[in-house]
């Protein structure tokens, strides 16, 4: 396909990989901000490719993880009612809450639909009227438009069965408490391709001056982020610090303006509670006073919801790039993408899945065996 | 979850009033909303995010960038020829 294929070139890739080398003298931490780019770094094993000195850890930029566990209990709550359509994206599916996952609800009778686009969610409300259609509606910024315009078009088209239970969540916030952490390690970053497809990286620019770190917008193929990797080292090595695109077939410094005001319509930025990470101040989107009547929340009284996280979990330290899947006790053993116990494993753009899905923990067990 | 995929637009609709496009991802083919791309059209290649193009491919770009990246070891060359004391200018 144009604009994948040639992007998965490996002959390019290895000329990216030799001029990395060229260019380190010395060892740097990058982290990659999307789950997206994790999920092609170890699938294509672009870190083993790279040369030692450049370490990749692994960002909070994989939605589906950082929903937090109370809010997972809270749309389970709602799916299980006999008068609800419950619609979500694919991923959420398999996302375990205190009890169960979405499938676990379907298979005891829940009415659960996966949907392509949030506007499928308003033909199954005009096609069940009896029903509340209610919508899961997650992502970073990259979805904040096409979920906003789900509640746009409920309210121009009269839809009055549909609702949304709203977890958004927003990449800068994230990216400055990791800069904010006393304990960062993280001297470049691989900025949000798709975030700013849509944000643009005004936002961004902020980030640079103010912490001096390089931000380098990445694609998601292995030859966009091989890119990233050697445009952070450059400037690492050269004693840069700047906002380069190296996504420019896709991102332009003003994002997407059209999409950006229906975000605005319809959405406010509120305070966030991620998983593993806890409440991020203004790190999220919720509706607008004039769209509460969408919101689930209200609508649906759940009643109180305290949900409690494994204390063997160290997600939260992998999502600020403290850790790496393979520093945890649990990683393989009690904790697997069928048995997920934190938000790293809960999603297969998560870095602990990633890991696993890919035979990381196989070579775990290889090193422990070479080192007993 | 951000997973975006370029596709090239093959025809455009309007849906209850949404103007919609069908797009073809290599053979397959998905509708899409242009409501973030009210200057594409049918022959461009636009990236799709749930049912959503969110963005124009700039084929320009695109162009541009890839031919740098695959002549990088060319380019590479040059800098290690400057490098070696017989091309130095006396």
């Amino acid at each position: 396909m144009k604009y994948l294929d040639e992007y998965r070139d490996g002959r390019v890739a290895k000329k990216i990989v030799d001029e990395v080398k060229r260019s380190i003298t010395r060892p740097w931490v990058l982290m990659e901000v999307c789950g997206g780019q994790t999920h092609s770094i170890v699938k294509y094993g672009l870190d083993k490719l790279l040369p030692e000195e450049v370490e990749l850890v692994h960002g909070p930029g994989c939605p589906v993880c950082v929903t937090s566990l109370e809010m997972i209990d809270r749309a389970h709550a709602i799916a299980r009612r006999s008068d609800v359509i419950f619609c979500s994206f694919g991923d959420m599916l398999r996302v375990p809450g205190s009890n169960g996952d979405l499938f676990k609800i379907k298979s005891e009778g829940g009415n659960i639909r996966v949907v392509y686009s949030p506007l499928d969610c308003l033909k199954i409300a005009r096609a069940n009227p009896e029903k509340q259609i209610v919508f899961f509606a997650i992502g970073f910024e990259t979805t904040a438009p096409a979920n906003a315009m789900s509640v746009w078009q409920a309210r121009e088209q009269a839809i009055d069965n549909f609702s949304v239970l709203v977890s958004h969540v927003l990449v800068p916030p994230a990216v400055t408490g990791i800069l904010n952490s006393p304990n960062n390690r993280v001297q470049a970053f691989l900025g949000p391709g798709h975030v700013c497809a849509i944000a643009g990286w005004a936002e961004y620019e902020l980030i640079v001056d103010r912490y001096q770190v390089p931000i380098v917008i990445t694609g998601f193929e292995p030859i966009d982020i091989l890119q990233g990797v050697l445009l952070c080292v450059r400037q690492l090595e050269q004693g840069r610090a700047e906002l380069e695109n190296g996504y420019s077939r896709c991102v332009q410094r003003e994002g997407n303006p059209s999409a950006q005001s229906m975000i605005e319509r319809v959405f406010e930025v509120v305070d966030r509670a991620w998983r593993g990470l806890g409440v991020i101040p203004q790190s999220g989107f919720g509706l607008r006073a004039e769209f509460q009547k969408y919101n689930a929340e209200r609508i649906f009284d759940v009643g109180h919801i305290h949900a409690v996280e494994p204390a063997v979990c160290m997600s939260g330290q992998i999502l600020q790039g403290l850790k790496k899947p393979l520093d945890c006790p649990a990683f393989g053993r009690q904790c697997s993408p069928e048995n997920p116990l934190g938000a790293t494993m809960v999603s297969a753009e998560g870095a602990c899945a990633a890991y696993y899905n890919y035979g990381r923990h196989l070579a775990n067990v290889e090193a422990l065996v070479e080192k007993s | 979850m951000c997973l975006a995929i370029p596709g090239k637009i093959s025809a455009v609709h309007e849906t209850v009033g949404v103007p919609m496009a069908k797009v073809d991802f290599g053979g397959i083919t998905r509708e899409a909303c242009l409501s973030y791309v009210p200057d594409a059209r049918v022959g461009d290649y636009v990236l799709v995010h749930v049912g959503f193009a969110i963005g124009k491919v700039d084929e320009e770009e695109a162009r541009r960038t890839y031919q740098y990246l695959s002549e990088m070891d060319q380019l590479a060359e040059l800098d290690d020829g400057e490098e070696e004391p017989g091309h130095e200018v006396p």
